[in-house]
């Protein structure tokens, strides 16, 4: 039983590319790049100096926020430098840069804490927040945080493996080639939470996937069931995925927990395995490598602070200069402008398109069709969104809910007047940001 | 070091392929099936007058874009939905000025002064139909549908072709028109009217590509259709009601006006609910019009009033808030007006 959202678009899945081929180990660079920042919430502070000795695996970076996520190093080396580096998201942040010696020499506080039975659930939340471990369906908000807050309010445990994007295949792959680790992570989610069931949710566009994760399954699940849902973009935004498994809607500006959900992807459950059992902290992950532009599209496991060149060079390349390069999917990810930017947690895919996918509007103009209103998942009125925002009518924009918007890009997709309604709407939330801070002060 | 040819720019990087252009192309296909029809019953006049409509809307929109440096729209294709439909509003009889002179409301008064596509809050046809009502010996004189006669009325110089009587003018007294048009004529199309007004069957094949494409939402015009029929079937005057009602929705505008002039993207609402409202809303002022009011037709009118209420109708019918219960938007919390 499915409560299918409202809204969404349908574009190309263009996931043939990839879907076929397993992840390949990209070796580790002769540097790596880490950002003190590559989650939601507080920048680490370095633990390392210049010229200091690391091992693979050892913290060099955190904070003692509760909203933020240690970092390790990602191979062994010596720390070559702590300063400003281009970050994916624009700008410089502080990143810590270390010179890899090659050797992959293990932290010794890398060792297996068992299995996820014989710990307890603080025990488990304290593995999950040492392991630096963040949403890896690209948000990246620090899992310990989510799963802190949700304690004792959860009854429905989802695993979102339903990767709507186009292009990005790096959790299908997940799902396919490590489906114990996926299971044997949301065992341990379960016994946080004190739950004897979960949902993992699949689009069917990727019918191997559910078949494969039922295969897995024990008999009788286990507790755990497979839920194929449609394919329709934005299947896999948190809210939209809470409403079409349990049918319930967060309110607005709420958590998920709110109603009683909580939802992981299946990526960041595999990680969880890890952390328990090998405790692993999060090194690397996959990256779906792919786009006109590139020669060879792949899914790659990259270790963190790899910089993007060098991830495209393990494509083979560039088929021609590419046009646009996109950190994460085509329908919300960051456009690329330094190709010095590393590979950080939230970094699903790196996409390379060779020209302006699908037919550009120099002039864009509204012709007040109301697509806009029927793709929106959040059922708001994009096109008067916009109208208000062009006229800097903010206590309107509000009034009508912007901030209700999950900037997921239906909108804009489908729009025929091409107009650049997502821009809008985050200049507009921006400026009522800035408003709101000085009414503040 | 940053690659200054790479293009940063805001997410979605991906657009769908359907643009302006391709949906004005697709409602100038879904207008060729009653064009089609109109050639069979009025002659080849009803393409010359189509022509010259579609052409002078095409001139006056690049012209005052032209005039005022503004970037050409000729190319959404707008201009000429506006030229089809306006012609469609005329009796295929009319002298060659006159839509000239519509199309000079419709684009430039009605359209292009208000800012262009998309800005309009009235249908630039209806509103320059309704102008051309000034010359109403013109407007209101309907030539006998002659099938298949290609030189049924001639193609330059004056038409003094003779006015038949609308199956509307006979709605009008009360009567039923049965003895001069049967409803097969109505369905077909052979009945004098307004030069693409008199097939319901080809006006609604049109209709059935807009919504098949997607161009459309059945919404309005089911809405707007269904409420002239049952109104029209429960207020039936004096006749049987089904019959009444046939030949009260097959006559005059209503398809024509239900299909492609209340669903017109600019002039009509966005919402659902307000889709559905304002549909029954035309159909209501339609009937009105009928019944109680001094003209025969009524559908340009009630379209035309419809118009300007909907961006008070989009207003009210905001679709419920996501993750507020159905019920909640009645009871009244502190800081959000209704």
């Amino acid at each position: 039983m499915t409560f299918p959202f409202q809204g969404g678009v349908h574009p190309e899945g263009h996931k043939d590319a990839t879907q076929q081929k397993p992840i390949e180990l990209l070796p580790p660079p002769a540097q790596v790049v880490l950002p003190v920042s590559m989650h939601i919430g507080a920048p680490c502070e370095p633990l390392v100096k210049v010229g200091q000795h690391v091992l693979l695996g050892e913290k060099i970076a955190m904070s003692a926020s509760p909203v933020s996520a240690p970092i390790h190093a990602s191979v062994s080396g010596t720390v070559a430098a702590v300063e400003p580096r281009p970050h994916p998201n624009g700008g410089r942040v502080p990143a810590i840069v270390l010179e890899n010696d090659g050797a992959d020499t293990p932290h010794p506080d890398i060792r297996p804490f068992g299995s996820a039975e014989a710990l307890t659930a603080e025990d488990l939340i304290a593995v999950i927040r040492e392991a630096g471990l963040v949403g890896l369906g690209g948000a990246a908000f620090p899992t310990h945080t989510k799963i802190a807050s949700g304690l004792g309010k959860i009854d429905t445990l989802i695993v979102n493996g339903a990767e709507c994007e186009p292009y990005i295949t790096s959790d299908h792959r997940v799902m396919l080639e490590t489906p114990e680790e996926i299971l044997g992570g949301l065992r341990a989610l379960m016994k946080i939470y004190g739950l004897e069931s979960a949902v993992i949710a699949v689009e069917t566009n990727k019918p191997d996937a559910v078949e494969t994760l039922r295969r897995t399954l024990p008999k009788r699940g286990g507790g755990v069931r497979v839920a194929p849902l449609a394919t329709r973009y934005p299947q896999g935004a948190e809210k939209q995925l809470i409403r079409a498994v349990t049918g319930r809607e967060v309110p607005p500006g709420a958590l998920p927990a709110a109603v009683g959900a909580a939802v992981f992807n299946v990526d960041t459950v595999a990680s969880i395995h890890r952390a328990v059992t090998a405790g692993t902290p999060l090194l690397r992950r996959v990256v779906t490598v792919s786009g006109s532009a590139v020669s060879n599209p792949k899914n790659l496991s990259v270790r963190l602070g790899t910089p993007l060149r060098a991830v495209f060079e393990a494509t083979g390349g560039f088929r021609e200069q590419p046009f646009k390069i996109i950190m994460g999917g085509p329908m919300m990810g960051v456009a690329q402008h330094n190709l010095d930017a590393p590979v950080i947690k939230g970094t699903n895919a790196l996409l390379a398109f060779s020209r302006e996918e699908g037919k550009p509007e120099k002039e864009p103009v509204c012709i007040r069709c109301g697509r806009c209103v029927s793709a929106c998942p959040m059922r708001l009125l994009p096109v008067y969104l916009y109208h208000y925002e062009q006229k800097n009518m903010l206590a309107e924009c509000e009034r009508m809910r912007i901030s209700d918007c999950i900037e997921c890009g239906s909108c804009a997709y489908i729009c025929p007047g091409r107009l650049h309604l997502v821009h809008s709407f985050r200049t507009a939330k921006q400026k009522l940001r800035e408003a709101q801070k000085r009414g503040g002060n | 070091m940053p690659d200054t040819r790479l293009v940063v720019s805001s997410s979605p990087h991906i657009r769908a392929e359907e643009d302006t252009h391709s949906i004005m192309l697709d409602v100038c296909i879904a207008l060729a099936f009653p064009l089609v029809i109109a050639v069979y019953f009025f002659g080849l006049r009803a393409l010359t007058v189509t022509a010259v409509s579609v052409a002078a809307c095409v001139f006056f929109e690049w012209a005052y874009r032209k005039l005022l440096k503004k970037p050409s729209s000729v190319r959404d294709l707008s201009a000429v939905v506006t030229g089809l439909l306006l012609s469609f509003n005329l009796p295929v009889s009319v002298p060659y000025w006159l839509p000239v002179v519509g199309a000079f409301v419709a684009v430039v008064v009605v359209k292009q002064l208000y800012g262009g596509i998309g800005k309009i809050f009235l249908n630039p046809a209806l509103a320059a139909r309704v102008f051309l009502f000034s010359f109403p010996v013109w407007m209101t004189s309907f030539p006998k549908p002659q099938p298949g006669q290609w030189n049924a009325l001639p193609l330059w110089g004056a038409v003094d072709a003779v006015s038949a009587a609308t199956p509307l003018s006979f709605l009008k007294h009360g009567a039923l028109p049965a003895d001069t048009y049967n409803l097969q004529d109505l369905v077909l199309g052979q009945i004098p009217g307004s030069l693409g007004e008199v097939s319901a069957l080809m006006l609604l094949l049109g209709g059935v590509y807009l919504v098949v494409r997607r161009v459309i939402t059945p919404r309005i015009p089911v809405a707007y259709l269904g409420t002239v029929a049952a109104l029209t079937f429960l207020f039936p005057k004096g006749n049987v009601a089904l019959d009444w009602m046939l030949y009260e929705v097959l006559s005059g505008g209503l398809v024509l006006g239900a299909v492609f002039m209340a669903t017109d993207y600019a002039t009509s609402p966005v919402t659902k609910r307000g889709q559905w409202i304002f549909g029954v809303g035309c159909g209501l002022l339609t009937v009105f019009i009928r019944y109680f009011g001094a003209y025969p037709e009524g559908v340009s009118y009630a379209i035309l009033v419809m118009n300007a209420c909907v961006w008070l109708i989009d207003k009210i019918s905001l679709p419920r808030r996501f993750g507020i219960p159905r019920l909640a938007r009645f009871i009244r919390k502190g800081g959000g007006k209704a």
